[in-house]
């Protein structure tokens, strides 16, 4: 979204950003922040400015991912890379319990992660509608899923507003970009020479305090307002939402589906880079000697074969009926189901498809076309 | 793999008897066992290890109720003795590329047996060799299959832990990436344009390669088996598509990646063997 915000806004020198880690650090936070690592960044431990990827920028197309060096003095000049906020509260692989067997009773302990506060610089507000949905996902009403709730409430969330647009971005048209509206605890957003930070909740407020900042001048709200709807503006893709869910129902048979079944992998890597992909697989682990075993949750996709199957048959055997279930229910059902779009519009399953299959192509594909299939089936 | 009634039954009460036979291949999957480590002396307390020739010069003759074979068959000798092996053992699993898929050396499929004797040997004529390597399953019923070159050592024990426990062994299919991308690891083809073969492998080592910012080069076998049906994994097509089309390999440089050390089991095969074709049409 790039309406403006009401909230206080103030502005900090960047040669001055250390403080910030400092009073992260003195608060008791550990601070992870993105981190150039293998051409790319991953979330890693922070502990001085120099750790965050200075002057790096990135690009990105479908299928393609590269960072360079241009010198500028940008701290965020890399949108993103493959991971979202996902892993640091929904954890790739989590031991959920240990059972043990002796003298012929069993006994089941749970493993629950450790309590920490972690401080996350650098979340784009794709990445925060994502972790929204993750919320409504796991913490919902009864099922409220204890190992996510410990991660999740350790989380201090510092979001960077987007001001430079990838190839692949197109949160503007899911309204979930490329300023952050909500749920985060701070809000920063990069000048060239200032860091321009907004409070999004009382521990967010509790930082500010500490910080040697003062209000951010009209020119200087007015530049970042600018460059965020520049940003919003300069998006090359689109997803057209008018028309779901239904329209992406009535597609359910349409050719366009083999097309993209001929080049998808059914490799899994859009669910594992995408922010609201939850599924996830429960592995035994018992030990050679019978007497204990470690249960543990890892992330899994609805691209594998052992998804699909329920009752001695796997009901989507072919690479077709995965795609069509995966697209299916991130752009429709799960409006059904949830009450909104299961997509954010970060991109990441365009860029990390190593054939680039490009969702915001294939949606009109199917649905344009639809019309014309049926009007031809009328004719005739 | 597929006779779940046999492995469902549980073994000999006690300590059941392990058997470990080689045929042709390097012994790396037999080395994967002795390097089990701490887990080797459980394995040893949890099973009777009674004909293991790469461990210990103590061999009991069978019958046994676990034969592990590593290894393609190569010979004529071969291709009798692993029917006796069979006959030997209740339950009998391969154990690596080699007895699984045939292994590097089922190169030799596509080439001339009787040209390498010659260039090799000075007296060709005592070499008994078949023109082909082949994997277990095509000469006898095998009861499960372990991938890998070598094997993973994780997978060989839970498949033994299942197997005492009476429960059918039970392994992930799915691709490498996923694995990668539970890790954290960069793709090494979208962010480095390295031709990987971890879109169509099945998972099982790790990601070892691509967490040492390696492309994997299809150790493991192809995803999800062996192209039981039109449009199913693993779609080797497209893959190579992306390897000639966006990274730029010339059709020999695809033949290559698909034409390993499981370049013989049908989808690696058959991928291969489209590129030698767009190889030959583009030398004309």
């Amino acid at each position: 979204m790039v309406t403006q915000s009401n909230n206080h806004i103030d502005a900090i020198p960047k040669v001055l950003l250390q403080q910030l880690l400092d009073v992260l650090s003195a608060k008791g936070y550990r601070t992870v922040g993105p981190v150039v690592r293998d051409g790319s960044v991953f979330w890693d431990t922070i502990r001085q400015v120099a750790d965050l990827p200075l002057g790096w920028r990135d690009e990105q197309t479908p299928g393609r991912y590269r960072i360079e060096q241009t010198g500028s003095t940008r701290i965020f000049g890399v949108v993103h890379g493959p991971q979202s906020v996902k892993p640091l509260a929904f954890a790739p692989r989590e031991p959920l319990l240990t059972i043990e067997r002796s003298k012929g009773r069993v006994s089941v302990q749970p493993t629950m992660p450790k309590s920490e506060k972690v401080a996350v610089l650098g979340v784009r507000a794709c990445d925060l509608a994502g972790l929204a949905i993750q919320d409504h996902i796991f913490l919902k009403d009864a099922y409220r899923d204890p190992y996510y709730r410990i991660r999740r409430d350790g989380l201090f969330l510092i979001a960077v507003n987007c001001t430079r647009a990838l190839a692949t971005c197109f949160c503007a048209s899911m309204d979930t970009g490329p300023r952050a509206s909500a749920n985060f605890d701070l809000a920063l957003t990069e000048l060239d020479e200032e860091m321009l930070v907004e409070a999004g909740s009382e521990a967010g407020r509790e930082v500010v305090r500490a910080l040697t900042c003062a209000p951010a001048s009209p020119a200087q709200t007015r530049e970042a307002e600018r460059q965020i709807k520049a940003c919003a503006g300069s998006q090359t893709r689109q997803l057209d939402r008018s028309r779901l869910p239904s329209a992406l129902y009535d597609a359910h048979e349409h050719p366009r589906w083999d097309d993209v079944a001929a080049r998808c992998l059914a490799c899994g890597n859009c669910t594992m880079v995408c922010p609201t992909c939850f599924c996830h697989s429960v592995e035994e682990a018992p030990d050679l000697t019978q007497t204990g075993s470690e249960q543990s949750r890892l992330w899994d996709s609805c691209f594998t074969q052992e998804h699909g199957y329920i009752h001695g048959k796997n009901i989507r055997p072919t690479i077709k009926d995965r795609y069509r279930m995966w697209l299916t229910h991130k752009l429709a059902s799960w409006i059904d189901q949830f009450g909104t779009s299961g997509c954010v519009g970060c991109g990441r399953c365009i860029t990390w498809c190593p054939v680039g299959i490009d969702l915001t192509e294939e949606l009109p594909a199917l649905l344009n076309s639809t019309t014309q299939v049926k009007k031809e089936s009328i004719r005739s | 793999m597929s006779d779940t009634n046999r492995a469902n039954q549980p073994v000999t009460p006690g300590r059941p008897t392990l058997a470990v036979f080689k045929f042709a291949s390097c012994d790396g999957c037999q080395l994967s066992i002795l390097n089990l480590e701490d887990d080797l002396l459980a394995l040893g307390q949890a099973l009777d290890i009674a004909y293991f020739p790469e461990a210990s010069s103590e061999m009991r003759k069978g019958p046994y109720d676990i034969a592990l074979v590593e290894g393609s068959i190569t010979t004529p000798e071969d291709a009798h003795r692993i029917l006796s092996v069979r006959k030997q053992a209740t339950w009998l699993m391969t154990i690596g590329a080699c007895a699984t898929a045939g292994g590097i050396q089922a190169l030799r499929n596509w080439g001339d047996v009787e040209a390498f004797k010659r260039t090799v040997y000075p007296s060709p004529q005592y070499i008994q060799s078949l023109s082909t390597s082949t994997p277990i399953s095509e000469h006898i019923h095998v009861d499960f299959e372990l991938w890998g070159c070598p094997i993973d050592k994780a997978q060989l024990l839970r498949v033994i832990t299942d197997l005492l426990g009476g429960v059918h062994p039970r392994l992930p299919t799915h691709s490498v990436c996923i694995e990668c991308k539970r890790r954290g690891n960069i793709c090494v083809m979208v962010a480095k344009g390295i031709p990987c073969l971890g879109p169509v492998t099945r998972t099982g080592c790790g990601a070892i390669c691509p967490s040492m910012g390696r492309d994997c080069y299809g150790c493991f076998g192809p995803a999800e088996g062996l192209h039981e049906g039109p449009g199913l994994p693993p779609n080797t097509a497209s893959l190579a598509k992306e390897f000639h089309q966006g990274l730029r390999l010339i059709p020999v440089e695809v033949l290559r990646r698909f034409r390993g050390i499981n370049g013989s089991v049908r989808p690696f095969r058959e991928e291969s063997q489209a590129w030698e074709q767009n190889d030959r049409a583009s030398h004309e």
